[in-house]
């Protein structure tokens, strides 16, 4: 195997090194250098997984040490998948952070390191590597929210920080019980050794519990999410698409890894409690998470509850786990991760050109930024699970997924799911297009933009207050975002049939 | 159950730990002791894996010394996550410094309520 899956990990930080370095002498060249570290690493990632989805799953040894004494780094559809999504949704934000963005040469080099931390996460082979790039993840993660101005963003960041830290050191427990049982922490080892110990050992059953919950604490299920809305709505518009798409996203792949490749679903058959627990966090987060996002003001906040609500959705796949399911799971990872990055970026594109940032802020905004209102339109459309668009895919899988395994109840709240989802966003579907700007503003008359989603049209057409501070760069990247929502859709069966060596290899 | 528990002191002494450090992480007010609170949990999860690695009568694993050996690996996974708690406390005390000078207070009750006024 070539040497890509270490360089997915080492250019971007090599980039952050030398985004740093750069910002001594110009001040503006970080952006220039983070933006060719990750035109890069979307090379890296897609050849990558070319390499995954052509041949064998791979693996590689880090250092040469071989597994399982070494760090192993594991290549399978799953992981590339991840690494794929992390380096073009880290350019398309790179896009927005342009001009929306903090601009100094400190927080691209922290961008950066984020990055590389997610593409650790995505093809670490090793449980305590795991760890460690979990913690990478959350400390730029940390320093990326704070990077705002004022005391709100220091204020989450800290929240974040400790939630965040009381979640990873309980993974760290679970990880240490199952080396005290096995004695091992590369993934396919423990997976042997853990059956070997027997999966009635204590031990075997704590390190599965400890694990499972620090990871719900990262992916923010209901009720460890406490820490997500304040740092959402508290970060900058480019930080929080970001860690909205990709933090959560790449943390529920790792819930993945560990239950499917270190527990194996045997564990989840011989074991009473573990189907149950992931099965009844799911549906409360469901549930519960929509119902917050409906009682959400603030638009940020409501995305941030929404993200509670789908990644039930994630984790209620993951409870059932037969092959439609896991298909549902990934393509509901991507879909999800580029849909709420999207969305993220257009709430961000409207408080910046229409200082709309709450849902009363909405009303008319179809005429007054048409563009921007059709993209968060289609992209909203999405998330409630609208056919042609990739998030209709994510939930029809896992429902077939669930109806195949017998699990009446999660289908049921799966679909109630879907109409919760309506709730929040149609509210805003309808203030945006079908009513009027309540004072007369000037342009309000530029397009009816009654839903006739213009996706190519030019940012130039919007006559708003705040036009002179978007760009290009912003608008390009809510539309890209919006166009790959509606494409991702019609790659759906492709994606299927390219998964399912990687599924059957989970499943086995 | 004296002599089950006294066998075991690291491993109660460490769970000691961790229940005081997620007290103090969750119910104190004061920003700094949540922050302590955080690196008393995170030192009941290190003495635990330190403990784990104990073999008793063994030696050092230095080739020179006669075998058995006490297992070195926790020590190592150890010291990386002594860095990473490191590097936690650090951030987290830079963002508190920040807050001070904010809000003028360490109290995350009042911090609160300034916010909620805004």
């Amino acid at each position: 195997m070539s040497d890509l899956p270490a360089l997915v990990v080492v250019v971007p930080i090599l980039g952050a090194l030398v985004s740093l370095l750069s910002g001594i002498r110009w001040d503006r060249g970080g952006w220039y250098v983070a933006a060719a570290t990750l035109a890069v690493q979307v090379g890296l990632a897609v050849s990558l997984a070319a390499d995954a989805f052509a041949g064998e799953p791979g693996s590689y040894a880090v250092g040469g040490f071989t597994p399982p004494f070494g760090i192993e780094l594991l290549v399978d559809g799953l992981s590339a998948s991840m690494v794929v999504l992390v380096a073009v949704v880290a350019l398309g934000v790179l896009a927005y952070a342009r001009t929306a963005g903090p601009r100094s040469p400190r927080f691209f080099a922290t961008y950066l390191l984020l990055v590389s931390g997610l593409s650790g996460m995505s093809i670490t082979g090793d449980a305590f590597n795991m760890y460690v790039f979990l913690e990478i993840v959350g400390l730029t993660a940390y320093a990326l929210v704070a990077s705002g101005e004022g005391g709100r963003p220091a204020v989450a960041a800290l929240k974040y920080l400790l939630v965040g830290t009381f979640g990873a050191s309980l993974y760290l427990l679970g990880v240490g019980y199952a080396y005290i049982a096995t004695g091992t922490l590369n993934m396919a080892d423990l997976a042997s050794e853990l059956a070997a110990v027997g999966y009635a050992s204590p031990l075997v059953r704590a390190s599965f519990a400890f694990v499972v919950v620090g990871l719900f604490v990262k992916v923010a299920m209901f009720p460890l999410h406490t820490w997500q809305p304040g740092a959402y709505a508290g970060a900058p518009d480019s930080v929080s698409a970001l860690i909205a798409s990709l933090v959560s996203t790449v943390s529920a792949y790792a819930l993945v890894r560990i239950v499917l490749t270190v527990f194996t679903p045997e564990f989840l058959e011989a074991v009473s409690f573990a189907r149950p627990l992931l099965a009844a966090t799911a549906a409360v987060s469901i549930v519960l998470g929509s119902l917050l996002a409906v009682a959400q003001t603030e638009i940020e906040r409501m995305l941030a509850y929404s993200s509670v609500s789908q990644f039930g959705l994630v984790v209620a796949a993951l409870s059932v786990s037969n092959a439609a399911a896991l298909v549902g799971l990934a393509v509901h990872l991507v879909g999800h991760a580029v849909m709420k990055g999207g969305l993220f970026l257009a709430s961000g594109l409207v408080s910046t050109g229409a200082d709309a940032r709450t849902v009363a802020d909405f009303d008319g905004l179809g005429s007054r930024m048409p563009v921007a209102a059709a993209s968060f339109g289609a992209l909203a459309l999405g998330m409630v699970g609208v056919p042609p668009l990739v998030g209709f895919f994510g939930k029809w899988y896992v429902v077939l997924g669930a109806l195949e395994a017998g699990a009446w109840g999660l289908t049921a709240v799966i679909l109630l799911s879907t109409l919760l989802t309506l709730a929040y966003f149609a509210r805003l579907l309808e203030r945006m297009f079908f009513r009027e700007t309540p004072e007369p503003a000037s342009g309000a008359a530029v397009a009816d933009g009654a839903g006739a989603p213009d996706l190519a049209g030019d940012g130039a057409g919007d006559t708003v207050p705040g036009a002179a501070d978007l760009s290009t760069g912003m608008y390009a990247a809510v539309v890209a975002a919006a166009l790959l929502a509606v494409g991702l859709g019609a790659a759906v069966p492709a994606y299927e049939s390219a998964l399912a060596p990687t599924i059957e290899v989970f499943l086995s | 159950m004296i002599d089950v528990v006294l066998d075991r002191a690291y491993f109660v002494v460490a769970f000691l730990l961790l229940g005081i450090g997620a007290h103090m992480l969750i119910g104190d007010r004061n920003l700094v002791k949540k922050v302590i609170g955080m690196n008393v949990f995170q030192t009941g999860i290190f003495l635990f894996l330190i403990a784990s690695a104990y073999v008793a009568g063994a030696s050092a694993p230095l080739l020179t010394e006669p075998g058995p050996y006490v297992s070195p690996l926790p020590h190592v996974l150890i010291l990386t996550a002594i860095v990473v708690g490191v590097s936690l406390t650090a951030v987290a005390l830079g963002l508190i410094v920040r807050i001070y000078g904010e809000y003028g207070t360490l109290r995350a009750d009042l911090v609160g309520e300034v916010d909620g006024g805004e």
